[in-house]
């Protein structure tokens, strides 16, 4: 019985050692995953260029704000999160950061004191940057950047969150080998698309779904989970890989396009998706566009081969719009009433201008928050170099009930070749409630 | 007090078509631009945006989208021994405001003069010698060719977005396009609309005459469309709301769908609504000018915004109005027939039939501004002046435009204006009737100008300025010879009914009933400093920095919509203004 309870008591103190270990004994930082010539200097531009490929700017910049002074509020399901000031200002922002201190935060999720950030920061992705632009990237923000002197709102998490030591055991789990390796099988456009995607791009961390423990299921393509679709703020990031989904239907160019001008002959961006191209695709180059596009397009079901061409057939929904019967539904009676002049009856829309309906990801997402969404609220299309046009579909909020909103979008997601459930009033009132909040 | 604004290379006046492609253009060759407006900002969307935009009442009766006479107006008369009055409530022309100017509420109608219109002094003398023209007659040659200017069209037909069928490509004649037409180096960006059913019996009667029928060309998207600016225009769905509206759908070439976007992309580019233009400011030594002078409505102060380059890029009447007010070149006197500034003011004549037919369905709630067929067949290249006994011509055009039943619901003459009996004429002939309208050229006179009013002042303390118009002789007898020609046309179409609308002799202009909105000269472009305002580049003779855009340059008014010239002419003008001006700042000629 006494070897009993020294058995146990060893291990109560081996655990609370382990414990007090795991809490208190400083983060491993990783070290760079390539050792530069003493002389190197990034390109000019080229650290900008990864800060607009990695986003940067649109999460450490308030609403308002001086560029990259922080305090944005980002809404997370542990509570809200406050970005970080990243200027150069030496009180309040990354002024004193070593190379190696920077290298640490986008590869390891730890500041410079060692205190561990939350994977707001999508560090799981940076992590593998490579030492270029991870050196070019430090460069940019320490010599380019204008400090600003800001103090940004502490981020208070209830328990458990609040503990941040926790997420020394979520980056075990969560976080592969530090580096990009490409697939020694693929081309290079394939591999500087995947290095774009999995990291600087971060597209995991809105189009893979995430587990139990918030972690992004696959950090590159071999785990099939990987972008195939996860959930934003309850809006459906769409699936990126399935036989149904845009890049697999599109072709490397109509994708590249759209990655590029937030619209091609197919689809155009909203909601978050509009916002990421707004701040950080369109200022990828054209190639870089291609790669990711190419990238993309293999990784899917697809595998890479161009897009079956659509049969020209006339389907039973856009039968019922052109006959137009006096007698015709709810549903469509409001398509025509509404949205066929731009949408057309076949639900293909026009060009780049009007976006398809049919097989559209927004109309037939798992969830319908977005549809509704651009519904009663519209949604305007980001100006970009290439599409300068600020493209904007009114909202009808003020002229269609929940009932009405609910039976058209059941109409959409049911209509042409699409098969998606039905729409309650009920979903339509909490996406009006939430706008007037 | 005034205030004064930091300086800059280029200063607009007005963001319409004109001061969006000098914007861009100028903005393009890295200059700081500024564009004042005097009205209110507007976008497709939340402005124009359906269904708030279809209102017939609001924008198609009570004007929505224009100026306002209280705030700008013109007085009126129509010979020197009346008293002009002001024009206080809108009839006869609608001048429109804020951003995006007239090019968001026309109707879309986009042409080039016939081959003869820009020398068309040479070739009425040449041709039929110099007694065919009326004594008090003051047409004169454009001091520039169809040849120069045929890229500048080609490159404002694809920069707006037009439909249209090509009818003579490099000389080469296209079936199915106007075999009239001046020879073209490319074909319509987008290919034509097609027609209601109006316009088709239209083109069938007219070939079956021995005419030459062809779509009519506009600024109407038939297809999804992208132009060199990256900007955008999506496909027409007829709804008929064009003229005197925005459209909501994308679809209505204008400065919004065109260029804005583009434009306000450009840090150097800068626009300020709100603020009227009260005058340009002359350098002491009157050869150049300094600046403008507006009034900015937000802080209900007057402002001087000094500037290297000033443009005039308003509509054509405010464009003559501010050269007046700002006392910058001489103004016309009739009397003496001395003076530039205020000379040649025309206007357009338009006459046609409208014919009822019991058993025909013309489905009037579709249609476009620029729908239907037209012909040349009468137009200024194809007309014997010496045998006709005028100078001019018309092109003709059946489409339906609108189907709005408050201002454009035609009734058999006859048939009570309200009532019982009204109701009972609308049933019978609501949806059963269609027009064809020949659109006429205005020569210009000695009698027909623009000056400042002697006795009325606008709410800025400034003359407001005097139109002197009326019909003249000559344009009677060119619409009554277009009546001669049509009414057989219209007869062998077999209507229940017909009744015509062309004016006859002794016909006074009457400002009352929507006519045009193309009035044309007052600052007229020629090769001779006593005959115009401008030279063939556009730049004022007096001072080298002032130029001037708008159809105030043409000479005469042609026979045709004048946005596709005043549009061509914007992009020659700011060609030689990058290519010649800006590196050596000088008079051009």
């Amino acid at each position: 019985m006494k070897t009993f309870f020294r058995i146990i008591g060893t291990l109560v103190v081996l655990g609370v050692v382990a414990l007090l270990a795991f809490i208190f004994v400083p983060v491993q930082r990783t070290g760079p995953v390539t050792q530069l010539a003493a002389d190197f200097k990034p390109a000019k531009g080229q650290g900008e260029y990864v800060m607009r490929a990695g986003d940067c700017m649109a999460c450490h910049t308030s609403e308002g704000g001086k560029p990259f002074a922080g305090g944005r509020a980002i809404n997370s399901p542990m509570g809200v999160i406050y970005t970080t000031n990243i200027t150069p200002d030496k009180e309040t922002g990354i002024g004193t950061w070593s190379l190696d201190d920077f290298r640490a935060a986008l590869y390891d999720g730890v500041d410079k004191e060692g205190h561990h950030l939350y994977p707001a920061m999508p560090y799981d992705s940076y992590r593998k940057l490579s030492e270029e632009d991870v050196v070019a990237l430090y460069d940019y923000f320490m010599k380019e950047v204008q400090p600003v002197k800001a103090e940004v709102p502490e981020t208070k998490l209830a328990f458990p969150f609040n503990m941040r030591f926790g997420l020394r055991a979520w980056n075990w789990l969560a976080l592969g080998d530090a580096g990009f390796k490409p697939d020694a099988s693929e081309d290079a456009m394939f591999n500087r698309g995947a290095y774009l995607v999995e990291g600087a791009a971060h597209c995991a961390a809105c189009h893979s779904p995430r587990n139990l423990m918030m972690m992004s299921s696959g950090t590159n393509a071999k785990d099939a989970a990987f972008l195939s679709g996860g959930e934003i703020d309850g809006f459906t990031a769409p699936d990126l890989r399935g036989p149904q989904s845009g890049p697999q239907q599109w072709t490397t160019e109509q994708l590249a396009e759209y990655l590029l001008t937030a619209r091609n002959a197919h689809s155009s961006a909203t909601g978050e998706m509009a916002l990421a191209i707004r701040d950080s695709l369109q200022y990828l180059t054209k190639d870089d566009a291609m790669a990711i596009a190419t990238y993309l397009r293999k990784i899917g079901a697809g595998k890479g081969a161009a897009p079956v061409a659509e049969k020209a057939e006339v389907t039973p929904t856009q039968t019922l719009l052109t006959d137009a019967k006096p007698d015709m539904p709810l549903g469509p009676r409001l398509y025509l009433d509404n949205c066929a002049a731009c949408h057309i009856v076949n639900g293909k829309g026009a060009g780049e201008t009007f976006p398809a309906l049919d097989g559209n990801s927004l109309v037939t997402a798992k969830s319908a928050k977005g549809l509704i969404s651009v519904i009663l609220h519209g949604a305007e299309l980001p100006s970009t170099e290439r599409r300068p046009m600020k493209l904007r579909m009114q909202g009808y909020d003020d002229r269609l009930s929940d009932e009405e909103v609910a039976t058209l979008a059941t109409f959409l997601r049911d209509g042409w070749h699409n098969k998606a459930p039905a729409v309650t009033a009920a979903e339509v009132k909490a996406v009006r409630d939430e706008a007037h909040h | 007090m005034a205030r004064t604004e930091k300086k800059k290379d280029v200063v607009l006046v007005g963001f319409g078509w004109t001061g969006a492609i000098m914007g861009i253009e100028l903005a393009n060759e890295g200059l700081e631009v500024l564009a004042l407006e005097r009205g209110h900002d507007q976008a497709t969307v939340p402005d124009f945006q359906y269904p708030e935009m279809i209102d017939e009442l609001k924008y198609g009766i009570r004007y929505g989208m224009m100026e306002k006479p209280a705030n700008t107006t013109v007085t009126i008369r129509r010979s020197l021994d009346e008293t002009a009055l002001p024009y206080r409530s809108l009839g006869t022309f609608l001048l429109g405001t804020g951003v995006g100017g007239a090019g968001t509420h026309w109707n879309g109608l986009n042409w080039r003069p016939m081959q003869s219109e820009y020398h068309l002094k040479s070739y009425v003398t040449e041709k039929f010698g110099a007694g065919v023209m009326t004594e008090d007659m003051t047409i004169q040659n454009y001091p520039v060719t169809y040849d120069e200017l045929e890229p500048f069209f080609d490159r404002f037909e694809k920069v707006a977005g037009i439909s249209g069928q090509a009818g003579n490509v490099k000389g080469k004649i296209v079936e199915g396009g106007n075999p009239f037409e001046a020879p073209r180096s490319d074909d319509y960006p987008m290919p034509a609309m097609p027609s209601t059913w109006d316009g088709v019996k239209f083109r069938d009667a007219a070939k079956a005459a021995g005419y030459h029928p062809f779509p009519s060309p506009g600024g109407i998207a038939s297809k999804d469309y992208v132009n060199e600016y990256n900007m955008q225009m999506g496909p027409c769905n007829h709804c008929g709301f064009c003229e005197r509206y925005g459209c909501y759908n994308y679809s209505k070439s204008s400065p919004q769908t065109a260029i804005i976007d583009a434009l306000k992309r450009k840090k150097n580019f800068e626009y300020r609504v709100n603020s009227e233009v009260l005058r340009v400011e002359k350098a002491a030594d009157g050869k150049t000018v300094t600046g403008v002078t507006y009034f900015d409505h937000k802080t209900g102060e007057e402002v001087f915004q000094p500037a290297d380059l000033v443009i005039l890029t308003a509509f054509a009447l405010n464009n003559v109005h501010l050269m007046l007010v700002s006392g910058i070149g001489q103004p016309y006197d009739p009397v003496t027939n001395e003076g530039v500034v205020g000379r040649n003011y025309a206007y357009q004549i338009t006459g046609g039939y409208t014919l009822f037919f019991k058993d025909e369905n013309f489905n009037p709630f579709i249609g476009t501004g620029a729908n239907g067929f037209c012909i040349d067949d009468f137009g200024i290249d194809n007309i014997d002046f010496a045998k006709e006994g005028f100078i001019g011509g018309a092109y003709w055009r059946a489409g339906q435009t609108n189907g709005q039943p408050g201002h454009t619901m035609a009734l058999p003459a006859g048939t009570p204006s309200w009532g019982a009996g009204w109701k009972k004429g609308i049933g019978e002939w609501y949806g059963h009737s269609m027009n064809i309208g020949a659109h006429g050229s205005v020569m210009s006179y000695r009698g027909h100008y623009l000056d400042l009013d002697p006795t009325y002042k606008d709410r800025h303390g400034r003359p407001m300025m005097r139109m002197t118009y009326n019909w003249h002789p000559n344009e009677i007898r060119q619409t009554q010879f277009m009546k001669s020609k049509m009414e057989p046309l219209a007869k062998s179409m077999n209507p229940t009914t017909l009744q015509e609308g062309f004016k006859k002799e002794g016909a006074m202009f009457d400002v009352r009933p929507y006519q045009t909105t193309h009035n044309t000269g007052g600052t007229v472009t020629g090769s001779d400093p006593k005959t115009s305002v401008l030279n063939r580049y556009l730049q004022s003779w007096d001072c080298h920095n002032l130029f001037v855009m708008g159809a105030n340059v043409f000479p005469q008014n042609t026979q045709y919509n004048p946005t596709g010239m005043v549009g061509g002419l914007a992009y020659w003008a700011v060609h030689h203004i990058r290519k010649d001006y800006l590196p050596n700042p000088r008079p051009l000629v």
